[in-house]
């Protein structure tokens, strides 16, 4: 809970000896509170109020980060309950389980090939989660070995064991791979190895209670890079414990869960698998571990991920305009639609795989979809006949074809009059797109 | 250390629903199925009771759906033209705890079949089953304002729940629920103040169906507009809890109607290589699209895959286990 300027200023000397810029002790309460000055700027402060006031600067949940490089992995800084107060931080990372024992190069080579392009993004698993299940240090070191070689993904250590994780860190140390877990009883050497090579570190419980307690433990060796396991195995407590450590977390800033939390997925099934990320994913799991490296379950849980850490204010639009797919010219069909992103690359997608050069006409409606923008009077005949003048539509092509929507088929009389153009409608769904062109345009 | 759980204290409580009507109850069906009754948010049992399960609607149309992808018909390949022994086989194979019934045949581009053809159907489904159905019309709305007296009727104390009763046309149908003693559902277009507003307008026709009342308030497929109603529907939801009784009604959604036109429900393997098994990926959209629904509230869902409503169900029985804290 953030402090206001008054809380802030009880707990200052009040001897307004300016040193820390400001001429009162009160003026720099209130530049604290607006955060427009830092804590450290007052020489002044007692111990016990410098940490106050630090704790309650900092964010409820810490930001971390896993992994090295240009794919670096950073999970946590949550500040919300619901989606619809403010856009989530950081994406849930998945991480697709590798048991050290099983044939590690294969594995790997089906995790790099999880990579999805739908509509204008690119979804693809985060990261490895290389499991001591030989619970052998030299075989997990051997594994660690084929996977530092065969991927850029980063990499979570999965083992409790510190000799093997020493021996694994010997190979993947420098990559900043998360170490799962510390526990009660190797957690005062698991936290020096986490410190010695700069990694987070998993803090892994039976209970909220026996995390809290562990948590401070290793708060107490002074490491803070951290992630908390509940340790629950079935949905049900699963979703419990993540509503709670986020609730406790935002809510009452309460310091012990103030990381970011990973659950492992338990079901065999992995239809059923994918059920229990779909879960994780809407109520508040950081990092998932997976078992499943089937791209029919992973794609419709990655796209979950995507709905659910939209920015819930204002949606992604592209710029309006005129559009050439391929190397468009006067002959080239014209497909018309909305400027909303996900609307936009849909049709985008379709229009580029019929392999025939085409234009596309993305009018403006504020980044909504073909049907909202209709029903709020934004795609209508009149902003469509607008945009194909405005954008020059009648300069580039050398016909007066134009395709609609086919949810919009009732504009199709409309338009012809405002436009003088001929309106062909198009089928309603963007997939029914390369059927179409291959009708009409080849 | 002990931690202290975190409980909200919500004052409101969804209001249960009851949907179908037994031989005592003056309707035919074997059972009653009750929805709502929730005091907290999807299987938090911790803070607040969920008295009722989320439950599983399949749909049953009365036409074959030429649309639907092979791979989703070809579960239904022995019934899709007899609509009763398809609810048959939804709930007595694939475990539906609900048949929602569609009279697409209505629809004046497709059959324009009569209130009377209507009727059969409906009777002959209503003999197959004894479960409680759920009746949409055909999308028309003038003929769907025609057909639904006579169903509603027909199907007199069945408390039949009534489907798309929208703002600019929901009195035929509340005027037929009141009558013949059915529930309803009340359709806005993702906008919680509409969702609300249809809510009290029902309820100013007669105070009686304000417990008769599911509301839909427009969902999306995965990937496709899904996360507005996630957030529309897990505001509602908050605001029934927060107290508002005008929200507190129990939801429901048409999964798979949103789904199975979309192309990760359509295309091949071959078209798609990265995408995976058009079979499971197909029902998995659904699946996931229903999952993601349940954790912002939705009391029933309508769907079609077999495997995906198997999938669900399974979830649902996992969620519904209690997930209280011990108290120290
Ligand atoms: C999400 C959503 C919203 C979001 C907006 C999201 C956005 N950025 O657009 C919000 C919540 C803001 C919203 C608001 C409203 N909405 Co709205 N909304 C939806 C919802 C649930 C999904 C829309 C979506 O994102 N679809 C996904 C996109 C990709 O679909 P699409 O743009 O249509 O594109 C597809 C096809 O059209 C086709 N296609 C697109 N372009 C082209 C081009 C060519 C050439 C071809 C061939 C094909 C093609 O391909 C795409 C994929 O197949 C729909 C219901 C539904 N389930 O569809 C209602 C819906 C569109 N909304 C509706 C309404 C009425 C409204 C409001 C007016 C309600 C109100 N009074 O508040 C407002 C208006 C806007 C405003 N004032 O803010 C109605 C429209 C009714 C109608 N038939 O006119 C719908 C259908 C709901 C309903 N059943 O009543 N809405
Ligand atoms: S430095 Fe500290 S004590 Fe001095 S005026 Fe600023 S706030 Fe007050």
């Amino acid at each position: 809970m953030a402090l206001t300027g008054l809380d802030i200023f009880k707990l200052l000397p009040k001897t307004n000896c300016k040193k820390c810029g400001y001429l009162t002790c009160l003026a720099f309460a209130m530049a604290l509170a607006n955060g427009k000055s830092s804590v450290d700027a007052c020489p002044e402060l007692s111990a016990e109020a410098r940490e106050t006031l630090s704790s309650a600067a900092e964010p409820p949940i810490r930001s971390v980060n896993i992994g090295s490089g240009e794919k670096i992995v950073k999970v946590g800084g949550e500040t919300e309950l619901f989606r619809h107060d403010k856009r989530f931080n950081h994406p849930v990372a998945i991480a697709v389980a590798v048991n050290d024992n099983e044939d590690v190069e294969a594995k790997i080579d089906k995790i790099n090939s999880l990579s999805f392009e739908r509509v204008g993004q690119h979804y693809e698993v985060d990261m490895v989660a290389l499991m001591n299940t030989s619970g052998d240090a030299a075989v997990f070191k051997e594994a660690a070995v084929k996977a530092a070689a065969g991927t850029d993904k980063n990499f979570i250590l999965v083992t409790r064991d510190t000799l093997a994780m020493e021996a694994a860190l010997q190979v993947l140390g420098p990559r900043k791979p998360l170490l799962y877990a510390a526990d009660g009883d190797n957690y005062a050497e698991m936290t020096e190895l986490a410190k010695a090579h700069g990694c987070a570190l998993a803090v892994r419980a039976g209970d909220l209670h026996a995390l809290a307690e562990l948590t401070a433990k290793v708060i107490a060796l002074g490491y803070r890079e951290l992630v908390l396991d509940p340790g629950a195995q079935d949905s049900s407590r699963i979703l419990a414990d993540l509503t709670q450590l986020r609730r406790l977390a935002v809510r009452k800033k309460f310091r012990p869960f103030a990381y970011p939390v990973i659950t492992f997925t338990t079901k065999e099934d992995p239809a059923e698998e994918m059920m229990q990320i779909a879960s994780a994913t809407a109520k508040y799991a950081d990092i998932i571990v997976v078992r499943t490296d089937r791209a029919e379950y992973l794609l419709p849980a990655l796209t979950l991920r995507e709905n659910i850490y939209a920015d819930p204010q204002k949606p992604v639009a592209v710029e309006p305009g005129l559009y050439a797919v391929g190397d468009a010219g006067e002959h080239s069909p014209v497909y018309c639609t909305t400027n909303f992103s996900l609307t936009y690359f849909l049709v985008e997608g379709e229009v580029s795989a019929t392999r025939i050069p085409s234009y596309i006409l993305s009018v403006d409606t504020n980044g909504t979809s073909v049907l909202t923008a209709y029903a709020d009077n934004k795609f209508t005949a009149e902003t469509i006949a607008r945009a194909m003048e405005e954008y020059g539509l009648e300069q580039k092509v050398g016909h007066k074809n134009i395709v609609i929507p086919g949810a919009v088929a009732v504009l199709k009389g409309k338009l012809e009059e405002e436009s003088g153009w001929n309106v062909i409608v198009g089928p309603r769904e963007a997939s029914g797109i390369q059927k179409f062109a291959k009708l009409h345009f080849s | 250390m002990v931690v202290e759980i975190y409980k909200e204290k919500y004052r409101g409580q969804i209001r249960e629903v009851v949907l179908g009507a037994t031989g005592a109850e003056g309707g035919t069906r074997s059972h009653t199925i009750t929805v709502g009754g929730e005091t907290t948010l999807p299987f938090l049992h911790f803070e607040g009771k969920i008295p009722n399960r989320p439950v599983v609607a399949m749909e049953v149309w009365d036409i074959v759906p030429e649309d639907w992808p092979a791979g989703l018909k070809e579960y239904f390949a022995d019934v899709l033209n007899d609509p009763a022994a398809w609810a048959k086989k939804c709930v007595d194979v694939y475990g539906a705890d609900l048949i929602a019934l569609y009279f697409k045949s209505a629809d004046p581009e497709i059959r324009d079949a009569s209130a009377s053809e209507c009727v059969a159907t409906l009777k002959k489904v209503l003999e197959a089953v004894g479960v409680p159905l759920i009746v949409y019309g055909c999308g028309n709305a003038e003929k769907d304002n025609l057909i639904i007296g006579p169903l509603a009727e027909a199907a007199e104390g069945e408390n039949l729940l009534l489907g798309g009763a929208e703002l600019d046309n929901y009195r035929s149908i509340a005027a037929a629920a009141m009558a013949y003693k059915h529930s309803l559902i009340a359709q806005s277009p993702i906008d919680i103040n509409i969702a609300k507003q249809l809510n009290i307008l029902i309820s100013e026709m007669s105070a009686g169906l304000l417990g008769r009342i599911v509301m839909d308030p427009t969902i999306a497929a995965l990937g496709y507009g899904l996360e507005y109603s996630y957030s529309i529907m897990e505001r509602a939801r908050l605001g029934a809890l927060n107290g508002d009784k005008m929200l507190a009604m129990p939801m429901i959604g048409n999964v798979g109607h949103e789904v199975w036109n979309k192309k990760e429900a359509a295309v091949s393997a071959s078209e798609e290589p990265g995408w995976g098994e058009q079979a499971e990926r197909s029902m998995a959209w659904e699946a996931v699209t229903a999952m993601a629904l349940l954790h912002s509230g939705m009391d029933i869902l309508v769907m079609r895959h077999p495997g995906a409503v198997r999938l669900i169900k399974k979830s649902i029985d996992d969620l519904m286990k209690e997930n209280s804290y011990a108290t120290t």
